[in-house]
């Protein structure tokens, strides 16, 4: 279990003092920038593309091993392969991110603006986020639990799930490299963030699926004109195939090269949940996990607002759902394990199907050391997950939210989570996006003709089969 | 008999920018091996202090995941193409 203590020196450790020079040599080492694109990036702002300072970053850290690296387009460590993360200057943000300054500025989620990794002013999806936090009372009630909130990301801004999050920092970022072709390996939000965003923002995008991906899914990105990319294969494959596109074309691949600002966009959603709950850490929050990243985030949003003093020491549990079918991380976790094996996917909620889940590490030990679980459920407690929210906060989930509610379900019922406490559930996507995962499954259209007595039949027959029941 | 081992780039610096290195060897591990006596260092870099493959290195055997085949004792044949892929993010 982690103190108080521990939690905030694992964030805030303290990394080398800035040299003279760093930042610029970390713009040049970016390899991205060539004259052409330094030129055109001229226009958003930066002179010569290049940057003066680096905001509140300091510098790129392995988590591995520590070892740093300038902020460019980079994500692994060359000497261990471990994922590299954005070194914050809290000094300075303590200075600058106050409550008062938080609740002056406008709802979106770039109001944390110090705790995201651009340099500048954000240029690319300036409106996404703060999405609402809805009391559900009634799913709480059907879930036996005493307080239940949902964080609902179902309505983010532009394209209907959490991913605005990360893509807005990522393309900003991208910008600021002077990237003007960006691209992404996707299970389908990710792509379609991407595709929607880069369109407003003026940028090229490549995205890579798994051929198979939900129909809502695929037209969602190519309406944007995106380049859709279907690879025959799970998403782990199309995975595999972009780190080594991304090796070989000068591209910013938001979850490859761009990964360490894209994953800390997903900490805005921690960010949100905490401001809205009236400046608390809930005491429970369950993540859906796919590559685990999310939930590391959410955990480390409420470690800064913790160490920044900006809310209360609290105990708090982080658990993770996942569904049977994709459960690597799960499976890990019920058996004690600090490492999983990977799996191959076969589950309807192809969101979350990754078998080879990059943070899955990482994620075990935030819910190892926050006394948090993990679950996982079937397609039809999937189902069941998404018509329950429906039913009872007129919330329509895609297949993760349906996953997260069903691990709710089974937390709570087991007591892991406990009856009388506070729950948060994080619901990341729209059901509109997959409605082949419910469709024929969800009740079923009666026809009539247009008769106000052939309308009373109905009734009649349906209010007498009802009572018979 | 010869093996295709592609380097990703954060190794290219051991391989001299050698993108594709052909290797002999009979299994995943001794491929690793025989990569260290030609590259001196390059093995630190793929397996960790206990002798296993670090957790944020993938290698793949013709497109498969050595985890769900042998590990280090999955079998490399003439032909084959051997991809080291760091772990990426989800989408």
């Amino acid at each position: 279990m982690g103190s108080g203590k521990m939690r905030r020196a694992s964030v805030f450790t303290s990394s080398r003092p800035d040299e003279k020079g760093f930042f610029v040599a970390a713009a040049l080492q970016a390899g991205c920038v060539s004259r052409g694109r330094r030129a055109e990036a001229g226009q958003y702002g930066k002179k010569n593309g290049m940057e003066k300072n680096a905001g509140f970053m300091k510098a790129l850290k392995c988590r591995e091993c520590g070892r740093e690296y300038p902020l460019a387009a980079t994500h692994v460590c060359e000497f261990d392969f471990g994922p590299l993360e954005v070194v914050y200057d809290y000094d300075r943000i303590r200075q600058s991110l106050t409550r008062p300054a938080i609740q002056s500025r406008a709802q979106t989620m770039w109001r944390y603006r110090e705790l995201l990794p651009v340099a500048g002013e954000p240029t690319v999806g300036f409106q996404v986020g703060f999405t609402p936090l809805i009391k559900a009372d009634r799913l709480a009630r059907r879930l036996g639990v005493r307080e239940l909130w949902v964080k609902n990301d179902t309505v983010n801004y532009p394209s209907l799930s959490f991913k605005d999050r990360v893509v807005s920092v990522a393309l900003s970022r991208a910008r600021e490299l002077g990237f003007t072709t960006v691209a992404c390996a996707s299970t389908g939000n990710l792509a379609n963030s991407v595709a929607a965003n880069a369109a407003a923002a003026g940028l090229k995008a490549y995205v890579f699926i798994p051929a198979d991906l939900e129909q809502g899914k695929v037209v969602n990105s190519l309406v944007y004109g995106a380049e859709v990319i279907g690879i025959k294969g799970h998403y782990d494959e199309v995975n595999r195939l972009c780190a080594e596109i991304a090796g070989k074309y000068g591209w910013a691949f938001v979850n490859v090269n761009m990964r360490p600002y894209y994953a800390e966009g997903s900490k805005s959603m921690g960010f949100e949940i905490i401001e809205q709950l009236g400046w608390r850490v809930p005491q429970h929050t369950v993540v859906p996990m796919a590559s685990g990243s999310l939930l590391t985030k959410v955990r480390k949003s409420y470690q800064e607002f913790v160490g920044l003093g900006l809310v209360p020491e609290a105990d708090y549990h982080v658990h993770g759902a996942q569904a049977t079918g994709c459960a690597p991380i799960s499976t890990a976790q019920k058996a004690g394990l600090d490492f999983f094996k990977p799996v191959k996917p076969n589950t309807i909620a192809k969101s979350l199907a990754i078998g080879t889940p990059a943070d899955g590490f990482y994620a075990l030990k935030v819910m190892k050391d926050t006394g948090g679980a993990a679950d996982d459920v079937t397609d039809d407690e999937v189902r069941e997950g998404i018509r329950w929210l429906a039913e009872c906060e007129g919330i329509f989930a895609e297949t993760a939210g349906g996953v997260t509610v069903g691990v709710a379900k089974k937390l709570i019922a087991s007591g892991r989570i406990p009856a009388n406490d506070s729950v948060v559930l994080c619901v990341t996507g729209n059901g509109l996006k997959t409605l082949d995962a419910v469709a024929g499954q969800v009740g079923r259209t009666r026809e009539i003709k247009p008769s106000l007595r052939e309308f009373e039949a109905l009734l009649d027959a349906e209010t007498r089969s009802t009572a018979n029941v | 008999m010869a093996a295709k081992i592609r380097i990703p780039t954060p190794l290219r610096k051991l391989t001299n920018n050698e993108e594709i290195v052909e290797v002999n060897a009979g299994t995943i591990g001794s491929a690793i091996a025989e990569l260290q006596t030609r590259y001196p260092g390059i093995q630190e870099r793929l397996l960790d202090d206990g002798g296993a493959v670090r957790r944020f290195v993938n290698v793949y055997v013709n497109e498969e995941d050595i985890r769900f085949l042998q590990d280090q004792q999955t079998p490399v044949r003439d032909g084959d193409e051997v991809s080291i892929i760091p772990a990426i993010a989800g989408g």
